[in-house]
């Protein structure tokens, strides 16, 4: 009856993801008045997960399950929860999460929730807050299913570090051949960059930088931060900038801890993709652009002088603070 | 080939969101509805196999008769005949089961559904469908190709993109690059006029259990003013992530 979360790793290591959704489980058990347990594939040191929360792993080490297969996981998954008989099943807002997860709640016959930003405001009934309508609104959401599937929003809980081990146990699911009638032919992934969905960052530029030969400083600045490079849905459009950087209601959510939009007016469609990032930074010459009264700090003025005298700040910043 | 093409009517993405009945419905007063930005560029991928590889296109939605306008719509834009079941569309569960009664008795190849709606956002149905249809699955999709019964297609994952080739009967959960902004079509005079004539068959809902149940609504809390600096002295920036902000 242990609280079970999927902790996501990626060429074996632990997702970042992974630490919060198992920080939330810990806090979920403790409202149930039980223990977590969490399952791993294909990770190399599931103990780590002691350290959030978590009391057992149950680790799955499968050649076959290298690559995300959304069946062959939720497969290997819905035999974990009939082990464990868990009623409550934790997971990320990854993309393959919500695949998986999708697939699992018809195979548990369950109710699943995204999106949710919050522990759940009660469990009997089992009651939890998600976002609705692109961020512009929050839904109380009642999961009325025996077992609940709770799919927790990036950077909306946070990591709770804990003094804790976990005992680690092998778990090996029967694996269904008829599982695997999708085949992954070519994988096109930047490993050296920061992807939006893990991003704690995100520096994002619009149209005010008048043409893609502009994106060096916005580069930069993502350099300095760490962070990851996103852009508004006009300069998709127009070709300076790839779809997967394109965020807001029709492109990609941002949810993260610190956004810095530069020469974007804030049109509501892209408020709404970014709103649930905590702390929102315009930089724009217009100061009637709408995205002042969305933002927490702003700087009226040139982006092209501006964002280069940041740069420089922040540097000094990180040599003074390193 | 038979394609079905999956329709959620929704607010249009400039629509101030309120709501009503004690804040647990949705206001519909004064609001635009639209085909779902995400189910429309599957919509369009779908005209194209329709023109170059003899396809037939159904759309379909759950709904009240109030979404009928969208599916109109989505018939001016192409589709050759659209379903609506009968039924309000709350919880993703119950939805997917109807969409999947539909497919079964359809003998879909292919099922184009919108990554997520952009009004509920669930994003669970196009998986749900593949799972209840025992069909394959690709969501994220950007593009796709199909050649006889095998599909090409290209899946959004975190930080890239994979080429994945699949067997149908297949299900998409697709999105933007499926098409381009560019390619989207507006409906024309003559294809208003033919979509009054095609069949929109509405069928009753099959007995479902409800699995969640949205029980309030909330807008955020209002925003605090902005802390303005000044552009001669961004370092005054830096000092207030760090500081006051602690985002940096």
């Amino acid at each position: 009856m242990s609280v079970l979360v999927y902790t996501e790793s990626e060429g074996g290591k632990f997702k970042k993801a992974a630490f919060e959704v198992a920080s939330y489980a810990k806090e979920v058990a403790n409202m149930l008045g039980t223990t977590v347990t969490a399952v791993s594939i294909n990770a190399n040191d599931s103990s780590e997960l002691g350290g959030y929360g978590v009391d057992k792993v149950l680790e799955i080490k499968n050649d076959k399950l290298t690559d995300f297969n959304a069946k062959a996981y939720a497969n290997s998954l819905k035999q974990v929860v009939e082990k464990e008989e868990a009623k409550v099943v934790i997971v990320s807002s990854s993309v393959d999460s919500k695949s998986l997860a999708s697939i699992l709640t018809v195979y548990l016959n369950a109710g699943y929730v995204t999106n949710v930003v919050e522990l759940p405001e009660s469990v009997s009934p089992f009651v939890v807050k998600r976002t609705a309508f692109t961020n512009k609104a929050f839904n109380k959401t009642e999961v009325t299913a025996a077992i609940k599937i709770i799919g927790v929003s990036n950077n909306s809980y946070g990591i709770k570090e804990v003094s804790g081990t976990a005992t680690v146990e092998g778990f090996e699911p029967l694996i269904s051949e008829g599982d695997f009638t999708t085949n992954i032919i070519s994988v096109d992934k930047a490993t050296d960059k920061v992807s939006i969905a893990d991003a704690e960052i995100v520096v994002s530029g619009g149209r005010g930088l008048k043409g893609p030969e502009n994106w060096g400083m916005i580069e930069d600045l993502a350099d300095v931060l760490g962070a990851a490079t996103a852009c508004s849905k006009p300069v998709s459009d127009l070709g300076w900038r790839p779809h997967s950087e394109h965020v807001g209601q029709t492109g990609k959510p941002v949810a993260a801890n610190l956004y810095i939009a530069i020469g974007i007016s804030g049109a509501i469609q892209h408020l709404a993709g970014i709103n649930s990032s905590k702390v929102k930074v315009v930089i724009n010459n217009d100061p009637e652009a709408p995205f002042f009264k969305a933002a927490d700090y702003g700087i009226v003025g040139d982006a092209f002088e501006v964002v280069p005298q940041l740069i420089e700040k922040l540097k000094e910043f990180k040599a003074n603070n390193a | 080939m038979k394609i079905l093409v999956c329709i959620s009517h929704v607010p249009d993405t400039t629509s101030k969101i309120n709501f009503t009945e004690g804040d647990t419905k949705f206001d519909t007063n004064g609001v635009q509805f639209v085909i779902n930005p995400n189910d429309e560029f599957g919509l369009t991928r779908a005209m194209w196999f329709k023109e170059k590889q003899g396809a037939s296109v159904d759309v379909v939605n759950v709904g009240g008769a109030e979404t009928e306008p969208t599916l109109r719509k989505a018939l001016a834009i192409g589709a050759d005949a659209a379903i609506r079941v009968n039924a309000e569309a709350t919880d993703s569960f119950y939805v997917a089961r109807q969409l999947a009664n539909v497919v079964t008795n359809g003998g879909y190849d292919l099922v184009i559904a919108g990554r997520e709606s952009i009004d509920y956002n669930g994003g669970m149905v196009p998986g749900m469908l593949a799972a209840l249809t025992e069909a394959n699955f690709v969501n994220t999709c950007i593009g796709l190709e199909i050649d006889g019964d095998t599909a090409t297609a290209i899946r959004e994952i975190d930080g890239g993109k994979e080429t994945i080739s699949s067997k149908l009967p297949l299900v998409i959960g697709g999105q933007k690059g499926l098409v381009e902004e560019s390619d989207l079509r507006i409906p024309n005079m003559r294809g208003i006029m033919m979509a009054r004539k095609k069949p929109l068959t509405v069928i009753d809902a099959i007995e479902s259990s409800i699995e969640t149940k949205a029980v309030k609504f909330e807008k955020p809390a209002p925003k605090g003013e902005v802390t303005l600096v000044s552009p001669d002295n961004v370092g005054e920036l830096v000092e207030l992530l760090h500081n006051e902000a602690k985002a940096i």
